[in-house]
C-alpha cells in the first residue's frame, strides 16, 4: 500500500486492477491548500499514457510484479513463448507484448519475462545481443555513394546499417536500446 | 586539499553552485533591501524560536518532528503573541518547516518574510505589500517591468485584485461552490487559475470561501468569505495574507474542526497551543502576511524553479 508521499518516477502501483508506471511526476501545493500530486503513467499492459492528479489522501495498492529470468523457445501465430530457467514452464507474449523486441528474439537467448499476478505482461532484453547476418550485398571499394555503411538483415528478419566490412555469415552486437550496430564478434 | 586532487563530483559542485553567484548575490541583496524598508518603516526585526511544542493546526500544512517537538511551520503564533503583547509593527526573515513539499517551486525548509501590523486589514497590508515590493525593486537598481519567461511582468503600481469568485468566474471549469464542495477546490485554483494569474501586472486574489482560513476574519461586508488575499505574479503565489481573527472562541473552535480533520486523515495530531489562545484577547485588531522569500527571487532573477535560488537543495547535501 502507497500513499500520495510515496510518488515517484518509476513508481509502480494500481489503477482499476491494471499495472501503471510512473513516467513523470510534478508537486505542488497551494499556500494553505492540500498537496497536489500531478503524474503521467504508463498502463504496463497495453502501454496507455494517462494523466492524473492525487491529493495526499489518496492511497494506491501496490501492483503484484515480479521478473523471471527466461529462455526464449519460437514464436508461432503471433505469440512468442519463452521457457522459465527455474520451472520450465511456458509463458507466451502477443506481439503486440513483445514489440520491437522481436528484431532481437532469437532461439534460446535469455530475457527477463515480466508477470503481472503471474501472468506475463512485457519482457525486457540484455542491452546486447549477438547476432547472425544472414543477408548483406557485397561492398564495392570506392563506392562513396552510400556513405560508409551498408544495409544488412540478421537473422531475426531485422534490418540496420553496418560498416561496410561486415559480410554475411558474420556475427554482429546489437545495442537493444538504440538498435544500432556495436561491434563485429571475434 | 590542492584544487588538482579534487575528484569529479566537487567539481560538478563547484560548477553549480558557481553558477548560482548572480542569483545568490541578488537574494542577499533583496533580504538587505526587505528590512532596510521594514526599518525605515519603522518596524522592529523579531527572531522567534524555530522549535515549538505546538504548531499551528492547519489540515494541510504538515510540521517535522524534533527532538520531542515541531519545527515551526510558520512564525505566526509566536508573532501574534507579540502582537497581543503591544508590539504593533512587527517583521521577521526565517527559515520554515514543512514535511513533504518538494516540486517545482517548494523546497520542505524555505524562507519566509511575515510582518503584521496593529490598527489596519487585509486592505491596508495589499497596499504595504506593493510598496514593499517597488522600493525593494528601487533599491535593487532593478526596471519596474521585468521579464519571465519570455513574458513580460510589470510591477508598477496598482496592481489589480480580483476576488476567488471572479477569478473561478473567469478561469476555472467549475463554479467556485461547487469547487468547495466537492473538494476540488486546491486542484482547480493550482491547475486552471493559477498558472494565467499576475500577468502582466501582479494580481490579489481575495475573500477566500471561509472553510479555507484557519486564522482569518471573516467579511463584514460580503457573507461567507474570509478577509484573506493572496498574492501572484507571472503564475507564482508568492504571499499569503488575511485580517487577523481575534476571537479566542471563535479561534479555537476552528482549531478543534482541524485537529479533527488531521486526525481524521491519520496525520499527526498537534497540542492545542493554549497560549496563543490565552493571548489572543489582547490582540488588537491587525493583519499579518507571510511572503516566501525564494520565490521573489525566483521572480526577479527570471526563475521558473526553486533550485536555483537556494545554496543548497536538500538532495544536494
Amino acid at each position: 500500500m502507497y500513499n500520495a508521499s510515496n510518488l515517484r518516477k518509476g513508481l509502480k502501483i494500481l489503477i482499476d486492477k491494471e499495472p501503471y508506471v510512473v513516467t513523470d511526476f510534478q508537486f505542488t501545493k497551494p499556500g494553505k491548500g492540500q498537496a497536489l500530486y500531478r503524474c503521467k503513467l504508463r498502463n504496463m499492459i497495453n502501454g496507455i499514457m494517462i494523466d492524473r492528479t492525487y491529493r495526499s489522501v489518496d492511497t494506491f495498492e501496490s501492483a503484484n510484479l515480479e521478473q523471471r529470468k527466461m529462455q526464449y523457445l519460437y514464436n508461432q501465430e503471433g505469440h512468442f513463448y519463452f521457457m522459465d530457467q527455474q520451472n520450465y514452464d511456458q509463458s507466451a507474449l502477443s506481439s503486440e507484448q513483445v514489440g520491437d523486441a522481436k528484431n532481437y528474439l532469437m532461439d534460446n537467448l535469455e530475457v527477463d519475462v515480466l508477470l503481472f499476478d503471474g501472468r506475463p505482461i512485457g519482457l525486457t532484453l540484455p542491452n546486447f545481443v549477438d547476432l547472425l547476418v544472414t543477408q548483406a550485398d557485397p561492398w564495392a571499394k570506392g563506392d562513396s555513394v552510400a556513405g560508409d555503411s551498408k544495409p544488412v538483415t540478421l537473422e531475426t528478419g531485422y534490418t540496420l546499417r553496418v560498416p561496410p566490412f561486415i559480410e554475411e555469415g558474420i556475427k554482429i552486437t546489437v545495442d537493444t536500446r538504440t538498435g544500432e550496430y556495436v561491434t563485429r564478434v571475434k | 586539499m590542492s584544487p588538482g586532487s579534487s575528484d569529479h563530483l566537487s567539481l560538478l559542485e563547484r560548477e553549480t553552485l558557481s553558477a548560482k553567484r548572480p542569483t545568490l548575490w541578488l537574494r542577499a541583496r533583496l533580504v538587505q533591501a526587505i528590512r532596510h524598508f521594514f526599518t525605515e518603516k519603522n518596524y522592529l526585526e523579531i527572531e522567534t524560536p524555530y522549535l515549538v511544542p505546538a504548531p499551528a493546526p492547519e489540515l494541510h500544512i504538515d510540521a517535522i518532528h524534533a527532538g520531542g517537538a515541531f519545527l515551526h511551520t510558520s512564525p505566526e503564533l509566536c508573532m501574534k503573541r507579540l502582537l497581543a503583547a503591544g508590539y504593533p509593527k512587527i517583521f521577521q526573515i526565517c527559515k520554515c518547516f514543512r514535511q513533504g513539499e518538494r516540486g517545482e517551486r517548494h523546497l520542505p525548509e524555505f524562507t519566509l518574510l511575515e510582518w503584521y501590523r496593529a490598527e489596519t486589514d487585509y486592505l491596508g497590508l495589499m497596499d504595504e505589500c506593493e510598496e514593499m515590493v517597488i522600493f525593494v525593486l528601487e533599491e535593487l537598481g532593478l526596471p519596474p517591468v521585468l521579464e519571465f519567461k519570455g513574458k513580460a511582468v510589470d510591477l508598477q503600481r496598482p496592481w489589480p485584485r480580483f476576488t476567488v469568485q471572479e477569478a473561478f468566474e473567469r478561469h476555472a471549469s467549475a463554479p467556485l461552490e461547487q469547487a468547495v464542495t466537492s473538494d476540488r477546490f486546491d486542484e482547480i485554483l493550482a491547475f486552471e487559475i493559477e498558472p494565467s494569474l499576475g500577468f502582466p501586472k501582479p494580481v490579489f486574489l481575495y475573500h477566500y470561501p471561509s472553510a479555507l482560513a484557519a486564522l482569518a476574519r471573516l467579511s463584514k461586508d460580503a457573507s461567507g468569505v474570509a478577509e484573506r488575499f493572496e498574492l501572484y505574479a507571472a503564475g507564482i503565489e508568492l504571499a499569503n495574507a488575511f485580517s487577523e481573527l481575534t476571537d479566542p472562541v471563535e479561534q479555537r473552535a476552528r482549531f478543534e474542526m482541524e485537529l479533527a480533520k488531521r486526525k481524521q486523515q491519520g496525520k499527526t495530531v498537534y497540542p492545542m497551543p493554549e497560549k496563543f489562545l490565552r493571548t489572543l484577547p489582547f490582540m488588537p485588531e491587525s493583519a499579518g502576511i507571510a511572503l516566501g522569500v525564494d520565490r521573489l527571487v525566483m521572480l526577479l532573477s527570471n526563475q521558473k524553479e526553486i533550485d536555483p535560488v537556494v545554496s543548497f537543495t536538500p538532495e544536494e547535501l
